[in-house]
């Protein structure tokens, strides 16, 4: 009886409970908290994505199956921040795309997660080098990438060195913008 | 003289050397970046900059003693064949554990460090200890093993860390040291930098070694 697989492994079975057991402890004492973190990272940047809105007069909201931020002030509401998202040169780059209210003007954008390449593809999470120009651009019409200097407010200055970086930033505003712009003018509360 | 090192560089001798040994061993004669080789995934990949190094560095201790103190109450109880079994498993416990605490309190180090942290599960050094000293000796010298090996390899990733944030970025622990005139050596913080830097440095310590031998006759 001594050879049977109880007597071989209940070392094993037990700390693999007991261990499981202490997980599921630290995963119900801790996610309120991590999840907290990252909403507070989102909303900690509404401000400077839509000009005057505010961390406390912004939620949290669903429209159109995606999870966005109704970017507020005490006056009501200024405007939209959408979190989203694809694959860029190196990893998946994570973003914040703040538009006004009728989801006519981009207002700001900023890089939540990004591991393209340090000294080039990183650059687009840089205000001055990249991200601030799209505040002021077109929310109606795709995006394009420009390596001439950009002359329109549809045209994007790409990074020397990251156009792909640069093409995949564009390319995630216009994927969202196109499949979110109807829902987001549809969720607008009447007046 | 040669008596006593050579007592103390015995790892596996029956008894085992004592815990102010193994703790001291673990910073310099063995330590685990320069003399073992081991961990080398978190050495080359989180040594861009100094707060990562450190906050890797402080991981692995938090988990090693952890692991060796688990592992060496119930060393009584392990069967030869589910040994690694069972370091596998508390390693991974405590791993989590560690994980899912710097997402709560530290979000952006772990944002950082990303899947490095889950990847301290493979990392070799933890398991060496377990098999080497804790599942053979008492607690109290499984945790002076784990924290001297666990200062060995923060002293590892340290020297690494410092060479590549001052010269691929001009700063440490993200306070500029050089000018700013500096030209940031963009591949020192690229994973090639990593390759260099170690490969230099080891090539240091063994030039260093080599010559006190020859020295000492």
């Amino acid at each position: 009886m001594r050879n049977n697989y109880i007597a071989q492994a209940w070392l094993v079975i037990v700390l693999g409970l007991v261990f499981g057991g202490a997980l599921a402890g630290v995963q119900a004492a801790l996610s309120d908290r991590i999840a907290q973190n990252k909403l507070e990272e989102a909303l900690s940047q509404i401000p400077a994505l839509v000009p005057g809105a505010t961390k406390e007069a912004s939620t949290e909201v669903e429209v159109g199956g995606a999870r966005v931020f109704r970017a507020g002030a005490a006056s009501g509401q200024l405007g939209w921040v959408i979190p989203c998202g694809r694959q860029g040169f190196g990893d998946r780059i994570e973003l914040l795309v703040g538009v006004d209210r009728g989801v006519e003007r981009i207002t700001g954008l900023y890089v939540l997660e990004q591991k393209e390449t340090p000294g080039l593809g990183n650059k687009i999470a840089d205000a001055r080098l990249f991200r601030n120009q799209f505040a002021g651009k077109t929310a109606t019409r795709y995006l394009v990438v420009t390596k001439q200097g950009a002359k329109t407010d549809y045209e994007i200055d790409a990074i020397t060195g990251a156009t792909i970086s640069s093409m995949a930033v564009c390319g995630i505003v216009n994927e969202t913008l196109g499949r979110l712009r109807a829902e987001l003018l549809a969720a607008l509360p009447k007046e | 003289m040669p008596d006593a090192r050579t007592a103390a560089a015995e790892t596996s001798s029956d008894g085992g050397p004592s815990a102010a040994e193994r703790f001291l061993n673990g910073i310099l004669p063995e330590n685990p970046t320069y003399r073992q080789m081991l961990g080398m995934c978190p050495t080359l990949a989180i040594t861009n900059g100094m707060r990562s190094a450190m906050t890797m560095a402080g991981a692995v201790l938090f988990v090693l003693v952890c692991a060796n103190v688990m592992v060496s109450l119930i060393r009584g109880l392990l069967k030869p064949h589910l040994r690694i079994l069972v370091f596998t498993l508390t390693i991974a416990a405590f791993v989590t554990i560690v994980d899912r605490l710097l997402a709560a309190y530290m979000y952006a180090m772990s944002k950082q460090l990303g899947p490095y942290v889950p990847l301290i599960i493979v990392n070799c050094i933890i398991i060496s200890r377990c098999e080497v000293c804790a599942a053979k000796q008492s607690v109290p010298t499984a945790i002076a093993d784990a924290v001297g090996q666990s200062l060995g390899f923060a002293l590892g990733l340290a020297s690494i860390a410092t060479v590549r944030e001052i010269l691929g970025a001009g700063t440490w622990f993200g306070l500029p040291v050089l000018p700013a005139a500096w030209p940031a050596w963009v591949i020192m913080v690229l994973p090639p930098g990593a390759f260099i830097t170690l490969g230099l440095l080891m090539g240091g310590v063994n030039w260093f070694l080599a010559r006190r031998q020859t020295a000492r006759g």
